[in-house]
């Protein structure tokens, strides 16, 4: 059956709404495939406005990777904003690939990457939008299968009506194996219901119809079952080993609109294992796998000559941590001097090696700002949380930047995080007095600045921290004045410090979406049917709405995210297996009560976080010992 | 120390270039900002040889001439460059066409003599402006009532909040031609601050003439240049266009009255 282009009836919308560029596709390097042609086609979204999606890795990698594949077609979809939803609702228009402007419905397979919890209301309005079922017991054969991906995944229990399936952990060899499964499900003219057992088998994929919950009077968790034999007890996430072996983004993406990351990303390690607590993508994409420096070597070179980017990011969890990272900054730096390209190191650690890599990645110019995270206040909050800097070491590092010639440095913490104290995020503020102090006397003048950043705690399924009580958006909001009070009590430094925040209620909301069972889906139903969507952007935002929908479902918000659970506790998301041991997991939450730290298992024997031995994987780290050679040098084509 | 860069500065300009380009189909829902993204990494992709700013933000030397709004299509935008090597016009034409989407497709590339301001053309744009849904007949009669009036207050959002322009003092002319689906609109519009839009003539004719269009209007410019006694839109690259074979130095000398070089 023919799918039309629904262009020709969204065009007449595009004039009068903002930013129309965002849904006419045509980006540089992508791709309409024959609808035909083809036989298990893709539609991969993310749920949130395009400037913000477009420059997602996941969905990027996902795009290449199937496209790549004969006989497959992939196309990306992203959250339209109310001004077109509404016009598209008057006239018929329903949700679409920015590719081939196809019908979302259409296609076999709904994929959603979920970096946040955030983007819940987002998929519901998308598949209402796009005329599928809300939830997923009204679907039948003609509906695609709708796909949960990315961190949010790891927990996909609030939203288990809407999704058929959640796959856990790298996507790469996941979307084609899933790939396989439906071409042959299709071919056998296999129910939905039979489509989605071959997938639940397959591994990595949970399908949340295969499983009941069953609930204790208090309201607890009894247990999370199967209610079929063939499906397993536990899913496993998916682990893609060898990243030289999968350098994608190969043609990375060009928008013609402009977006959040104007660059060309290069990711030169998956996973980490510094431990910090709190970090649930530390904890779930272990163990640590690094491209090779001559793999990231030719993804750059590939990747600018098929974007014409002028800035490429070396992203991973801890950049600085790569075993030649050294090597590579001048490797990249020398291959690409005088060419205008530069590079940057979005993830820093706080030592003074990062100023030096920071300097020998801007020699060619151009100077990004350097961003530190110490991310607790006190050195004992430091010690709970597991991000092990001392006050000296930030003041050394941060001394080194500005008598480098930064003149702005960014500090960011956070404010909320288990055992905090009104003195432990008081010292924030000491700490940046010292840091404007410090930069005063080495650079001799009054010009230097810091910005503190402070973002609020959210814990996070798969953590230590996944027992802990969130703080109460109250007691959040009094600290992040007392603080600001701190700031400004100074006035010798108070205006040379600056202070970013977001006040407590969104957090609230994520706790309970991150760490929310099923009963939270009748919330997120109720929030999207009172108008609410895009609800990682403040003005879209209503904690009001969220508060009075949840009154409506009778969940007690409070219950979810204030209250500390106990060891015994059946956790929502206890039958997803992120490779951590629970046990660890456990033990590191006490340990973290304790104040004590733990090292890093790339450089100590293992400490046994349990995912190794259970996901058949190891630690892939270098050094390799080769260097990048120079680019051999043409003459300009175009000169004369 | 290092409050500068440390590597060496960028080479100079040795030649300016000015480049004619369209905006097609559904490019014309870029913004200026949009195009001005494209453009640069359409040249680095096209290895084109851009002389760039020196400092810690070095920028690749472009000026913008104009620009059309956004949803607005165009067949003469212009664009100047400046390149650090001397490079074929032709070549580079071709190449940049090659690197930058369907739809802003680059239609001619000349070198600009010293000395010669490219803006200072640029006095009026001819529009071609569709009006599906309205009648040949309802759009000469709009005309008519927009060319008798003395003037034409039309009202626009800017940033300064909203502001008031008179459409008419700014229309050199405008006729009406088309069917009973669709008129079309063409209009000569003299450039003026605030910028008068075809916008703002549409919201003209709807003040004088309650002209309603049903659906969207689709606005082309089809000319910006220097305008004529006659009101017609002239070329703004005539002056630099040089015979084929020749070279602008040539050119140059040529015009300075010394002779071509043997």
């Amino acid at each position: 059956m023919p799918v039309e282009s629904l262009f020709p009836r969204l065009e007449p919308l595009l004039p009068t709404v903002q930013k129309p560029i965002q849904y006419v596709g045509g980006e540089l390097n992508s791709t309409v495939k024959d609808w035909d042609e083809c036989d298990v086609r893709w539609a991969l979204m993310y749920p949130d406005a395009y400037e913000v999606g477009l420059p997602n890795q996941g969905v990027m990698i996902l795009y290449e990777v199937l496209n790549e594949q004969p006989g497959v077609l992939a196309e990306r979809t992203y959250s339209v904003w109310p001004d077109l939803a509404e016009k598209m609702r008057a006239s018929g228009v329903p949700q679409f690939t920015v590719d081939g402007h196809r019908p979302v419905a259409a296609f076999d397979v709904l994929g959603v990457s979920f970096s946040t919890e955030l983007g819940y209301t987002n998929l519901l309005e998308a598949l209402d939008l796009a005329g599928i079922p809300l939830h997923a017991k009204d679907r039948d054969e003609s509906h695609p299968i709708v796909l949960a991906g990315g961190h949010a995944a790891f927990n996909p229990e609030p939203i288990a009506d809407f999704i058929d399936a959640a796959v856990l952990g790298d996507g790469e060899q996941a979307v084609l194996e899933m790939t396989a499964v439906i071409r042959q499900a299709k071919l056998d003219n296999a129910s939905r219901e039979e489509t989605l057992l071959r997938l639940a088998r397959a591994g990595g994929v949970y399908v949340p119809r295969f499983y009941d919950v069953e609930y204790l009077p208090d309201g607890r968790i009894a247990r999370v079952v199967p209610n079929r034999p063939d499906v397993p007890f536990r899913v496993h996430k998916r682990t893609v080993m060898d990243l030289d072996e999968w350098p994608y983004p190969k043609q990375p993406l060009v928008p013609l609109a402009e977006t959040v990351h104007e660059r060309m990303s290069v990711e030169i390690f998956r996973g980490c294992t510094r431990g910090c607590r709190f970090c649930q993508a530390g904890m779930i994409t272990r163990p640590v796998r690094e491209r090779s420096i001559t793999g990231i070597g030719e993804m750059v070179k590939t990747g600018l000559e098929a974007t014409g980017y002028e800035e490429v990011g070396l992203l991973s969890l801890s950049s600085a941590d790569h075993s030649e990272i050294g090597e590579v900054a001048k490797g990249l730096a020398d291959r690409y001097e005088g060419t205008q390209t530069s590079l940057s190191l979005p993830s820093t650690r706080v030592d003074a090696f990062n100023i030096d890599l920071a300097q020998e990645l801007s020699r060619n110019g151009r100077r990004s700002g350097l961003t530190f995270a110490p991310e607790g206040g006190s050195e004992r909050l430091r010690k709970v949380i597991n991000k092990m800097v001392s006050k000296q070491d930030l003041i050394d590092t941060v001394t080194t930047a500005y008598g480098a010639g930064w003149r702005q440095v960014k500090l960011y913490f956070m404010v909320g995080l288990p055992t905090e104290t009104d003195e432990d995020v008081l010292e924030i503020a000491e700490m940046a007095r010292e840091v404007i102090r410090a930069g005063r006397q080495i650079t001799g003048t009054r010009d230097v600045r810091c910005t503190v950043s402070i973002g609020g705690f959210v814990p996070k399924p798969h953590t230590p921290f996944q027992w802990a009580a969130q703080l109460d958006h109250e007691t959040t909001d009094r600290r992040l004045k007392l603080l600001r009070n701190a700031i400004q009590s100074d006035k010798s430094t108070a205006k040379a410090i600056g202070y970013r925040y977001h006040d407590g209620k969104p957090g609230i909301v994520e706790g309970l979406l991150s760490r929310g069972d099923r009963r939270v889906g009748a919330v997120i139903e109720q929030v999207w049917r009172d108008g609410g969507r895009f609800d990682g952007w403040s003005e879209h935002f209503s904690y009001d709405r969220w508060m009075s929908s949840a009154e409506k479902a009778g969940v007690d918000v409070g219950w979810y995210t204030t209250r500390e659970k106990e060891e015994s506790e059946v956790l929502p998301w206890d039958h997803l297996d992120s490779g951590l041991d629970k046990e660890w997991l456990w033990a590191d939450w006490q340990d973290a009560l304790a104040e004590q730290d733990l090292d890093d298992c790339r450089w100590i024997p293992c400490f046994d976080c349990g995912v190794c031995p259970q996901m058949g994987t190891d630690i892939q780290i270098g050094p390799t010992g080769r260097t990048l050679l120079p680019l051999t040098v043409v003459k300009n084509p175009l000169s004369v | 120390m290092a409050k500068t860069p440390t590597g060496p500065p960028p080479p100079p300009p040795v030649q300016k270039l000015r480049l004619r380009y369209t905006k097609r189909g559904r490019l014309r829902f870029t913004s200026h900002r949009d195009i001005a993204r494209a453009f640069e990494r359409a040249l680095r992709r096209a290895q084109v040889p851009m002389a760039y700013s020196a400092g810690f933000s070095p920028h690749p030397k472009i000026s913008w001439v104009g620009a059309a709004p956004t949803g607005v299509a165009s067949e003469a935008e212009y664009v100047e460059i400046s390149v650090a090597e001397r490079v074929d016009l032709a070549r580079l034409q071709a190449a940049l066409d090659e690197s930058l989407p369907d739809g802003i497709d680059v239609t001619e590339v000349v070198e600009a003599p010293v000395g010669t301001s490219l803006p200072d053309r640029i006095e009026a744009s001819q529009w071609s402006i569709r009006l599906p849904g309205i009648t040949r007949d309802q759009a000469l009669q709009a005309v008519g009532l927009f060319l008798a009036a003395e003037t034409v207050p039309v009202e626009r959002l800017m940033k300064q909040g909203l502001r008031t322009l008179d459409a008419q003092a700014a229309v050199v002319r405008m006729s009406a031609a088309g069917d009973q689906d669709c008129a079309t609109l063409e209009v000569v519009v003299r450039h003026v601050t605030p910028a008068v839009r075809p916008d703002d003539v549409l919201s003209g004719l709807r003040s004088v003439a309650d002209l309603a269009p049903p659906m969207p209007p689709q606005a082309t410019r089809l000319a910006q240049g220097p305008l004529t006694e006659t009101g017609e839109v002239g070329d703004p690259l005539a002056p630099d266009r040089v015979p084929d074979g020749a070279t602008r130095a040539a050119a140059d000398l040529e015009q300075a009255g010394a002779g071509s070089p043997s």
